[in-house]
């Protein structure tokens, strides 16, 4: 039983972090009908920056908003040159787009920094544990869930209760009906870029200081991870990419016990593989994800 | 108040509005009648800015407003109830309408937020229901008072009766005629053409793509000529509606 608890918090702890890329992943297609593939990168960006800020001996108190406003503007300024010429193109042309871009991002970091890994302090306290009962937590887990349930709330409340979110959710759901009445594409579509870059930057700062290293190609797997769980929840539904991103995050731990358990410490690497099969089962089950965003329609 | 001149719109080599010319003064009704894919509704959407015209000139107060992006249009007091009305489903009613102010000041907002429920007083009662769930007549009804959050100076309706029940059809060209007495210029694209033509001030008529007969609505409504050769007769409730409708 305690294990089992255990589990379930370490596995909450990593799901909620790849709600927050969930999230933007599903933002960003809502407004545009576009699956980023370069939002993973957003991640690299935060993290070079980290590694920069962090070997000059910067405290982690100034690099995490840094890191986060790095995000931010890299989410924007990828809108801005490569995206908004292409909007309206078919989802295809948008999707190669930024397979394009991921693959860039991967070269220019090989070429221009080097593609071995660059490693920086962690900050200490993160690690610290501490027991309640008979459970053990880790300092970096109770922090992560805190500061996930707070973003996603803080978003949550944006989108319900401002002029921007009703935006971005009408946009969502009819572009053109949405500009018909007053809505500046441009605005909107650079906003929710912003929003989610601002989440991935989150994301980047709580996984570095559990990571401490930067390299290339670190982007691929959160990024693979945050549209697993946006497709689990169903795209578009922002409720559904953090439901898939729990999920995702729980059933990993889950499994890997197992796993674990079954084929031996070594065979770990089945992990990955075991969800996937899970996944494929579920899009057997329910094709279009946990939550379906679209109403139905009555005239 | 808004001339159009020699618009051509085409999908692709598909021309599906031929030179259209037409003109809305100040405190006019308008409507545009038609059969079904006579370009009514393209010729709506090149104006509002959606589709990009091939050719020709819409002004508007005298300014050339030919492909101006429709969030720049509401600003200058040009709003559309689209086509098939397009609420945001997925919002509520207050959202929907809240929404629709954005161009507005954050006082004028709250203002016509305040006064729209004693206009459409079905909205008050589902103020907080996603718009997804109201009847064709309460989501019609919506989409009027959506359009008139930003207070346009040109209304501008595509088929507002599309799929509605009978009395439905009924509160909303009541709503148009009183719209009308309250000094808001309108366009109103209409495939029951007899109706309509029976509270506009003047008409065009439009098939496949070329405005084929103006003047003034009475006129047209006794040129039975036009209604067997053009619109088909078409008096009786709009085409496409079954299964749709009642609350």
């Amino acid at each position: 039983m305690t294990g089992f608890v255990q589990n379930l918090i370490d596995g909450l702890g990593n799901g909620s972090t790849y709600a927050l890329m969930a999230v933007g992943v599903s933002l960003i297609f809502g407004v545009m009908h576009l699956v980023n593939f370069a939002h993973g990168e957003l991640l690299t960006v935060a993290a070079y920056m980290t590694y920069f800020l962090q070997t000059r001996g910067t405290s982690w108190w100034i690099i995490v908003p840094l890191a986060i406003t790095t995000a931010m503007v890299t989410s924007m300024g990828v809108e801005a040159v490569a995206f908004r010429r292409i909007r309206g193109a078919n989802p295809f042309t948008l999707l190669l787009t930024s397979f394009a871009l991921e693959i860039l991002s991967h070269a220019c970091w090989k070429l221009f920094v080097g593609s071995e890994r660059k490693q920086f302090d962690k900050p200490g306290w993160a690690f610290n544990t501490f027991q309640v009962g008979p459970f053990l937590f880790e300092v970096w887990d109770v922090a992560a869930i805190v500061t996930t349930i707070v973003c996603l709330t803080a978003t949550a409340w944006i989108l319900r209760n401002t002029l921007f979110g009703l935006a971005i959710r009408a946009s969502a759901e009819d572009f053109d009906a949405a500009r018909l009445m007053g809505v500046k594409a441009n605005r909107v579509i650079s906003g929710a870029f912003a929003l989610a870059g601002v989440l991935a930057g989150i994301f980047a700062a709580l996984s570095l200081m559990r990571t401490g290293l930067a390299e290339p190609r670190m982007g691929a797997n959160p990024l693979l991870k945050a549209v697993l769980a946006a497709i689990i929840g169903g795209l578009g539904s922002l409720q559904g990419a953090v439901v898939g991103g729990l999920a995702l995050g729980v059933a990993e731990v889950f499994v890997r016990g197992y796993v674990g358990d079954w084929f031996g410490s070594q065979a770990a690497g089945l992990t990955d593989g075991v969800v996937f099969a899970l996944i494929a089962l579920l899009f057997v089950v329910r094709p279009q994800g946990l939550f379906n965003v679209a109403t139905a329609e009555r005239v | 108040m808004l001339a159009v001149e020699q618009l051509t719109t085409r999908y692709g080599s598909l021309t599906a509005l031929h030179q259209a010319t037409l003109r809305v003064d100040e405190g006019e009704l308008i409507t545009l009648v038609g059969p079904n894919g006579a370009g009514k509704t393209t010729l709506l959407t090149t104006i509002t800015g959606l589709l990009r015209p091939a050719g020709g000139r819409v002004t508007f107060e005298g300014r050339d407003i030919t492909g101006w992006d429709p969030a720049r249009l509401v600003r200058a007091g040009l709003a559309l109830v689209p086509e098939r009305r397009r609420i945001f489903k997925d919002l509520t009613v207050a959202e929907n309408l809240k929404l629709a102010g954005v161009t507005a000041s954050a006082a004028d907002r709250r203002e016509r937020l305040a006064r729209l429920p004693e206009v459409f007083p079905i909205l008050r009662d589902r103020w907080s229901t996603a718009a997804g769930f109201l009847s064709g007549g309460e989501a019609q009804q919506l989409a009027v008072a959506r359009a008139l959050m930003s207070d346009p100076k040109l209304l501008l309706l595509d088929e507002p009766c599309l799929g509605l029940a009978p009395t439905m059809v009924d509160v909303v060209f009541d709503l148009l005629v009183d719209l009308r007495r309250q000094g808001r210029t309108i366009l109103v694209v209409e495939q029951q053409a007899r109706r309509a033509l029976s509270i506009a001030d003047r008409a065009y008529v439009l098939r496949t793509g070329r405005i084929v007969a103006e003047g003034p609505a009475a006129e047209l409504a006794r040129r039975a000529d036009l209604f067997e050769a053009y619109v088909g007769g078409a008096s009786a409730v709009g085409g496409g509606t079954a299964g749709g409708g009642a609350p």
